[in-house]
């Protein structure tokens, strides 16, 4: 009897293969762009590049600490504010609300996702910064102006800005995340808690324990993408390279400086310095992302769910 | 003067007393018109087939049914003489009262030892650190897990195995010194000597707190309990003296299920 479909099995595999070995091969290419692109600053600059603070094109200087900077702290503005935010609705879904609000509420935030960038950045010039510029900034330099970080003039447009901006957009990602992964604790938790005459809250504490991997892979995931948020931030941060101590100065983030730059960059060297500026990102979103991954799966496992 | 245990138990006073208790999931009914007295420091267990109601009977006496959304109680549980469904009625302190081993066992991502502290911590039940160690130490005593554990206290719970865990979960709920004992099929997912140990336990721990346990198993039913309830389709068709159940059971039905006629 002849075997039967097995070219077709043969076909169907080579299909698949080739769709699935797409992926690898694009990484390695933008990798490999990447690095040949920046070859001249590379070779130029070496690790001064990553340490100097000045950013001067005309002059073929480059260094890309004022961009680094920024971007990390607008990034860490941005956890400060939707980490607290995001697990307070997380848990109000999960442990709280009735079915019959949660389902409306998670909706909603994740229409908050769907939301264009640059929408985002249209908001946040015309409603953010004047409150930032008129309230929150003013109420800040009122009652902790003797703090560094409080102080300077007060334009609306600055790292403030740009880090609430960030936190708005990555609440419905932290949220959603986090909402999933206390979803993923067993009820036998809440029970064994609930049982020995725990209360709502300190219930909550066992739910947030077995989650806390979980979580921080959330917060990690969150992170990564505030890092590489583009557009909102470069509409709202004021794009100017340099490292203040204050908050409400305006600053600049590696995603902003390529999106605003590219056009103009006609020399080689200027070119060679976005494009490494483009390769330091894309290894910190990298590592970043990878550790999160690490963090959700660890928490999955270890309540023998498989869902990473 | 001379007693026979059995006359002697029958002076002993009700610890649960239930009476025509109704239960619905929804629109559902899963409980049906239950009246039942259980008494102090004896061990109670409910039998019959998947899906009796018995295990929801059982969370209506610690209230843990009412965390589904959805669920409905008529009727009255006291115990000690108050009605645990009364408004105004302290949750969280009825439970403590009222400790629960569940089917499979639930420890905390913790360390054995704050498996066992986690109930005496949250109730401030303990004085100090010297008072909290003895707590904990006493109650992996009388779930027959201490000799096992004493030397790796602070190793995590999920290193034991599965009967030593069931038995953890005792000792946690042991901890907090509860009144009642609730047991949701303790051993339905150990191995034969890990449920025997589980088993000697009960018969045990019975001289001081007065256990409920469901079960599958009918010959556990006949070992460990003193009286035992057998449910079907939401009812209650008999409760009696667990020999007598076992013996010469007064319903029909008892007798086909006891004798494995169905179920």
């Amino acid at each position: 009897m002849a075997k039967t479909g097995t070219t077709g099995d043969k076909i169907f595999r080579t299909v698949l293969l080739i769709a699935v070995s797409i992926i690898p091969l694009i990484v390695a290419a933008i990798i490999y762009m990447m690095v040949q692109n920046s070859l001249p600053t590379l070779q130029r600059f070496g690790v001064g590049f990553l340490t100097g603070r000045e950013w001067i094109p005309a002059q073929e200087t480059f260094g890309a600490l004022p961009f680094i900077y920024g971007t990390i702290v607008s990034s860490v503005i941005a956890l400060i504010i939707s980490v607290p935010l995001s697990l307070g609705i997380a848990i109000f879904l999960v442990e709280q609300a009735p079915k019959n609000l949660a389902k409306p509420i998670s909706f909603m935030v994740e229409l908050l996702a769907a939301i264009p960038s640059v929408v985002y950045g249209l908001w946040g010039i015309f409603v953010l910064a004047p409150f930032v510029r008129d309230y929150l900034g003013a109420f800040l330099q009122k009652y902790l102006g003797f703090l560094p970080l409080f102080q300077g003039r007060l334009t609306g447009i600055g790292m403030l800005t740009g880090g609430i901006i960030l936190a708005l957009m990555i609440i419905p990602i932290l949220t959603a995340v986090v909402r999933d992964v206390l979803e993923v604790v067993p009820v036998t938790q809440r029970e064994a808690a609930l049982a020995l005459g725990a209360t709502k809250w300190e219930t909550t504490k066992v739910v947030l324990g077995n989650a806390a991997s979980g979580i921080a892979g959330a917060v990690v995931l969150g992170l990564g993408r505030a890092i590489g948020e583009t557009m909102a931030v470069t509409m709202v941060i004021g794009n100017s390279p340099q490292i203040s101590a204050s908050v409400f100065e305006p600053a600049y983030t590696i995603a902003s400086v390529l999106a605003a730059n590219f056009a103009d960059a006609t020399e080689k060297i200027y070119l060679s310095a976005l494009i490494e500026m483009g390769l330091v990102l894309f290894f910190v979103t990298f590592a970043v992302n990878a550790l999160a991954k690490l963090l959700i799966i660890g928490v999955s496992r270890r309540n023998g769910v498989a869902k990473a | 003067m001379t007693y026979r245990i059995s006359e002697l138990r029958q002076t002993m006073r009700s610890k649960i007393s239930v009476s025509n208790l109704n239960f619905y999931y929804g629109k559902t009914q899963a409980l049906q018109d239950i009246s039942m007295e259980i008494p102090e420091r004896e061990v109670v267990a409910f039998i019959g087939p998947s899906g009796c109601g018995k295990s929801t009977f059982l969370r209506t006496l610690n209230r843990m049914n009412d965390t589904i959304a959805g669920t409905r109680v008529e009727g009255k549980v006291t115990i000690d003489e108050q009605n645990i469904y009364a408004s105004g009625t302290d949750v969280v302190s009825l439970r403590r009262k009222i400790g629960m081993v569940f089917q499979k066992s639930n420890p905390f991502p913790k360390s054995i030892f704050e498996n066992v502290a986690y109930g005496i911590r949250i109730n401030g039940i303990h004085k100090n650190k010297a008072d909290l160690h003895e707590r904990v130490e006493k109650a992996l005593r009388d779930a027959a897990l201490w000799d096992e554990v004493k030397d790796r206290l602070n190793a995590s719970a999920f290193g034991l195995s599965g009967g030593q865990q069931q038995r953890l979960c005792i000792a946690r709920a042991l901890a907090v010194q509860p009144q009642v004992i609730l047991m949701d099929e303790p051993a339905s997912a150990l191995d034969p000597i890990a449920t025997q140990k589980i088993e000697e336990l009960v018969v045990d721990l019975k001289k001081d707190y007065t256990i409920v346990i469901v079960t599958h198993n009918m010959q556990q039913a006949s070992r460990v309990s003193d009286k035992t309830a057998f449910f079907m389709l939401g009812k209650l068709v008999e409760f009696n003296p667990t020999q007598k159940v076992f013996q010469n059971p007064d319903e029909r039905l008892t007798e086909d299920y006891i004798t494995g006629r169905f179920g």
